[in-house]
């Protein structure tokens, strides 16, 4: 099974800092099997970071493994995008608008 | 600039002319709007502000790009001779890249600020010290960020936090037509309180570049739209024509037409830092005039320079050797210098950045046109009649004197182009002018106008041979001569005008 590699990018500890972490972590909750990985990187303390990466807006949360990469802007309140973008599917649902191939072994 | 003149402090920009038509530069801490539409040279003018920053202020300078990558801009700017990368390594230009990553395929899902955007500038600000600041541009930041109302939002919050930062700066947006609404956002005017607004004008099938203040609120700025073109080697030269127009000083200096009688004619020759306008039809002297005048201050160790529209440097250099003046050896004294161009080769905002640098570099007492009407048809009426005041005003702002000459078209009587839209520029015109008399061409001339000072009023007849232009007696007897159509007075009506006077 794939690791999920995430990095979030929050501007300081604002409340839609905080409700983006609550929500991805409220996602994952829903796939107890997948493994991820989640960086939270604020830019005020690392502008360098979000300077690498051209981030624009905050939350930022970028999928870096698999690739390709993929990004969503926004607190994640949108859980219909979330479950789109990051591709893991509920069993009932198995259409995906993203051709990322290899992600099987992260599905349930 | 003068704090006690104006309300609200400026910052020196360092772009050429630019400064003089704000009064002083951009308004200090604040963000001003640069709007144009596509091609009308908002990254020049941003890349500008900052590399005019350091070469003549030091003054450190961030570049936040939206759109095209820094590897574009620095090799677009490197043709200015802006080094960028060398004042990135030395710590005085930042970029902040916010260009799309197009490997990244990004989706919104949910409720956002550009938080990100705001803590890289100020990085980006202390980090090297900037003083100026250049978004460029806002269009491309809602490519990214489709929400107007979060960009203008946050475009406020940015705003505000530079000018508590201490920045000087720039935002570039598009329009979609030259003349019309500000921006197409319409969130602009929320933004900033200072607008500058660049056009690219089809005019008479010539493209002109003008630049205008729109608003400085709080502040004062000169009014209406100036022509600027961009130097290839410099980048945008503004050309504040009518805010020099009549700043210049006068004095009672005179000098050598070069023609001992038309010196008479004019009172005792030139004024000094005056120009001059000989006009006339083809043939009638023009050339000559100029040749003498350029003969005249070279005798008295002047120096002279030629600008020629209409004939090439041989031509010009047999012509005066037909009339007894040798110019290579002048040229080889470095008493001449001789200037042949084209008038197509470059647009008239161009010329004249040209024409002045030459001046500048050959600082010459003297400089001649030939003619100043070959250049009529390169540029618009409006913009042939900014390019005199600006080559008149440039040279008198110099202390030089000037010699312009307009071919008319016509052979007898009639004005040029030229003299209609600058006759009121020039301090004096001489008409050189065809006479029919009795079936014989003949050819006069006369001081129409002769700023400051008495003139002759006669019209004179003037021969011409191998040893120049030689100035003889008033044509008597004869009226209609400027109008094209002489008419000669009978003997008993010079009789009858006699006694008139005499009574």
């Amino acid at each position: 099974m794939v690791t999920l590699v995430f990095e979030l990018f929050v501007t300081g500890r604002t409340r839609q800092s905080q409700r983006a972490i609550q929500n991805l972590r409220a996602y994952f909750a829903d796939f107890p099997d997948v493994e991820y990985e989640l960086t939270i990187i604020d830019v005020i303390e690392q502008p360098d970071r979000a300077e690498e990466r051209h981030i624009l807006a905050t939350p930022t949360l970028i999928r870096l493994v698999p690739p390709p990469p993929l990004r969503i802007i926004g607190d994640l309140s949108d859980r219909e995008i979330v479950r789109q973008t990051i591709g893991l599917l509920s069993s009932a649902d198995d259409s995906s608008n993203h051709s990322h191939q290899g992600e099987d072994s992260s599905h349930e | 600039m003068n704090e006690k003149l104006s309300p609200l402090p400026k910052l020196l920009t360092g772009i050429p002319g630019f400064d003089s038509i704000t009064n002083g530069g951009l308004p200090l801490h604040r963000t001003s709007l640069l709007s144009g539409t596509a091609g009308s040279a908002k990254t020049v003018f941003g890349s500008q502000f900052l590399a005019a920053g350091i070469e003549q202020f030091d003054q450190p300078g961030v570049f936040v790009t939206f759109e095209e990558p820094p590897a574009d801009i620095r090799r677009n700017m490197m043709g200015f001779g802006w080094d960028i990368e060398a004042w990135e390594a030395q710590g005085k230009w930042a970029f902040v890249d916010v260009s799309p990553l197009l490997t990244d395929e990004t989706v919104i899902g949910g409720e956002y600020d550009l938080g990100a955007l705001l803590a890289r500038m100020e990085n980006a600000v202390k980090r090297i010290g900037a003083q100026r600041l250049v978004m460029d541009s806002l269009g491309a930041v809602f490519t990214q960020i489709a929400e107007s109302k979060i960009v203008r939002n946050e475009m406020l919050r940015i705003t505000t936090a530079l000018k508590k930062l201490g920045v000087t700066s720039l935002l570039t947006a598009e329009r979609t037509e030259e003349f019309g609404a500000i921006a197409r956002y319409g969130i602009e005017e929320f933004v900033t309180d200072n607008v500058v607004v660049l056009r690219n004008n089809l005019e008479d099938e010539k493209r002109r570049r003008t630049i205008e203040i729109l608003k400085f609120r709080g502040t004062d700025h000169q009014k209406g739209e100036y022509p600027f073109t961009i130097h290839p080697r410099g980048g945008i030269i503004v050309l504040p024509l009518s805010a020099l127009e009549l700043k210049q000083q006068s004095t009672d200096l005179r000098i050598t037409s070069g023609n001992a009688i038309l010196d008479e004619m004019c009172g005792g020759g030139f004024f000094r830092d005056s120009v001059i306008l000989a006009s006339g039809a083809t043939g009638t002297g023009k050339t000559l005039t100029v040749t003498q005048f350029i003969s005249g201050g070279a005798a008295r160790d002047e120096r002279c320079l030629l600008f020629a529209f209409e004939e090439s440097r041989e031509q010009l250099f047999r012509n005066a050797r037909g009339w007894g003046l040798d110019f290579h050896a002048l040229e080889k004294s470095g008493a001449l210098r001789v200037i042949c161009a084209y008038p197509e080769v470059a647009g008239l905002e161009d010329h004249l950045v040209s024409m002045k640098s030459e001046i500048e570099s050959f600082k010459p007492n003297r400089v001649a046109v030939d003619s100043l009407s070959a250049l009529e048809r390169v540029g618009s009426a409006k913009g042939f009649r900014e390019f005199v005041i600006g080559l008149t005003s440039f040279i008198k702002h110099h202390e030089m004197a000037g010699l312009f000459t307009a071919t008319t078209p016509t052979l007898l009587g009639g004005a040029s182009v030229t003299e209609a839209h600058i006759s009121t520029i020039t301090d004096s015109i001489l008409l050189l002018r065809y006479v029919e008399m009795y079936g014989v061409m003949r050819r006069g001339m006369t001081v129409l106008k002769m700023r400051g000072s008495m003139h002759d009023k006669e019209i004179r007849e003037v021969s011409i041979d191998s040893t120049g232009m030689h100035i003889g007696a008033p044509f008597r007897h004869v009226s209609g001569i400027l109008a094209g159509v002489p008419v000669h007075a009978s003997e008993r009506e010079i009789a009858r005008l006699n006694d008139l006077f005499d009574q």
